[in-house]
């Protein structure tokens, strides 16, 4: 059983009476042998220590090695400041929490890879305290979102020395849209419109991070994820449309990955990294580690 | 059982930050030196080669490597605090680091175990990316595996019919062999050997037993959070 295409996906949702989510169990039963228990089984792993990185990052003391981060998660959630009410401050805040987890040489799920992995858990975690999502319909949401990045790394990739952040942090925040939109009751079009718009704001991110470190900007980098897939999903769910579908905007991805420099993927010779500062930095940390 | 990747290879693998490459694949090859050298260790020697040289320290591969070789998963949290549980468990250690090593990988490490019963072995993994690992030496020998199946290695005396006599060692107990490799120096040929399912502890005492077979090890795949099912 083959996906190539999101608008696959749909098709096969529209023969098969099913649900996107009912898509990719039936992908992940046939191809791999398994019964639904077991694949359930595994999310419910991955959803688990999704939780618990989260809530790490808001409760331990999180001081990378490097000094680059240090205790983030936890003063943005208790900043008396809100930009736009308590809600995004903590999805925000979530998704610095993970990040500084993985920084710290703490246990994180990659989502789709380690550098991205604040997304989809800030994703998931504001679902469930702010819509009161049960823990069953955030099972079939994390579904949604592999069916998401299964299509898009099909297609396109997911490796910062490929696409740059736009293929993880890119990607994440296009597996969070998809995933808002479905558990907030929108159309399998909907959830195509929001991944098309989650991308297309990512569109050339460049990997550029300081001394080759998962710290900066990746940190902040999957705070502003989380932003845009609940900008994207917001858009989505009001009915308006990406105008280019989804699919194109994937392989529009993958071209502006081949066209981006391999300065600006993940070799830490452009951006930020190359930067004044970030060279600086560089210095003083691998001092400081040697 | 088939090309299509799974949704544990979108969402995963649960494994210990900050790096899938420098730190997940890392503590791998560690972990599959630790059974290829089917002993408890006490001494290792590691050389870092090229960007793990470089950036070990902010990614934590010295210590995923020493978890690994401790034994730990790559999403075991006891990773972190590696050094310390070696030297309670009276392993010791030591690092080298060679920046530019252009005949190797970018993320590539070289680890010498030598074991409590006296058995040692000398292993280069590379690790490239998503916690995928490939074994490129075992012994000075050439090899190419990534360990995702049931892998038996074996180093033998070269002599006419030896591969014959192996394989169908395996085959008699109903063990389907999936791949074969074979590389040779002039007087040995060395085997990897990835099979479907676990072979029978008879099977390996078996092959051991023949006076031309130096070295037999069995390397299991790993169940690395919920990114594999068990089988």
């Amino acid at each position: 059983m083959e996906f190539n295409l999101l608008s696959d996906v749909v098709e096969y949702c529209r023969r098969e009476k099913k649900d996107m989510a009912a898509a990719m169990l039936d992908y992940e039963m046939r191809n791999k042998g398994v019964t639904r228990d077991a694949v359930y089984a595994g999310l419910k792993q991955i959803l688990l220590v999704m939780e618990d990185s989260v809530e790490q990052g808001l409760t331990q003391m999180t001081i990378t090695p490097s000094g680059m981060l240090n205790n983030w998660a936890k003063a943005v959630n208790n900043a008396t400041v809100e930009t736009l009410g308590p809600m995004l401050k903590k999805a925000v805040a979530r998704a610095i929490a993970v990040g500084e987890v993985n920084a710290c040489m703490g246990k994180i799920a990659a989502a789709p890879t380690a550098g991205s992995a604040g997304i989809m858990p800030a994703v998931l975690v504001t679902m469930m305290e702010e819509h009161r999502i049960s823990r069953e319909k955030i099972l079939d949401g994390l579904l949604v979102s592999a069916v998401i990045g299964l299509i898009f790394a099909r297609n396109s990739s997911f490796a910062g020395s490929e696409a740059g952040c736009m293929g993880e942090t890119g990607s994440a925040a296009a597996m969070g849209a998809g995933t808002i939109v479905y558990l907030l009751g929108g159309t399998d079009d909907q959830i195509l419109e929001a991944v098309g718009f989650a991308l297309k704001a990512s569109m050339g991110l460049v990997c550029d991070p300081v001394g080759g470190l998962v710290e900066e900007p990746c940190t902040t980098r999957n705070a502003v994820g989380v932003a845009n897939a609940f900008v994207s999903a917001q858009m989505a769910l009001a009915g308006i449309k990406s105008l280019i579908p989804a699919d194109e905007v994937i392989f529009a991805t993958k071209e502006v990955g081949d066209l981006m420099s391999p300065r600006l993927k993940e070799s830490g010779q452009g951006g930020l990294a190359n930067t004044k500062t970030g060279r600086e930095i560089q210095k003083k940390v691998f001092k400081t580690l040697d | 059982m088939s090309e299509q990747p799974s949704l544990f290879d979108i969402l995963g693998p649960i494994m210990i930050g900050p790096s899938s490459s420098h730190t997940a694949g890392a503590s791998r090859i560690g972990y599959i030196a630790r059974q290829l050298l089917d002993d408890v260790p006490v001494k290792a020697h590691i050389t870092l080669y090229n960007s793990f040289a470089k950036t070990h320290k902010g990614h934590g591969t010295d210590r995923a490597i020493i978890g690994g070789i401790l034994g730990y998963g790559p999403d075991d949290e006891r990773i972190r605090q590696s050094f310390e549980q070696a030297k309670q468990e009276r392993l010791e250690w030591d690092f080298s680091f060679v920046g530019d090593a252009v005949r190797f990988h970018s993320n590539t490490a070289r680890v010498k175990l030598w074991g409590e019963k006296g058995h040692t072995v000398e292993v280069v993994g590379a690790s490239l990316g998503g916690g995928r690992v490939k074994i490129q030496e075992i012994e000075g020998f050439t090899v190419d595996f990534n360990a995702q199946t049931h892998t038996l290695v074996i180093i033998a005396d070269d002599v006419p019919g030896s591969i014959q006599h192996i394989s169908g060692a395996i085959a008699e107990k109903g063990v389907n062999i999936a791949n074969m490799f074979v590389s040779r120096t002039e007087t040995k040929a060395n085997m990897v050997i990835e099979l479907d399912v676990a072979v029978p502890a008879e099977v390996i005492e078996k092959i051991q037993a023949l006076a031309w077979v130096h070295f037999v090890r069995l390397v299991e795949p790993m169940l690395a959070g919920s990114s594999r099912y068990e089988k």
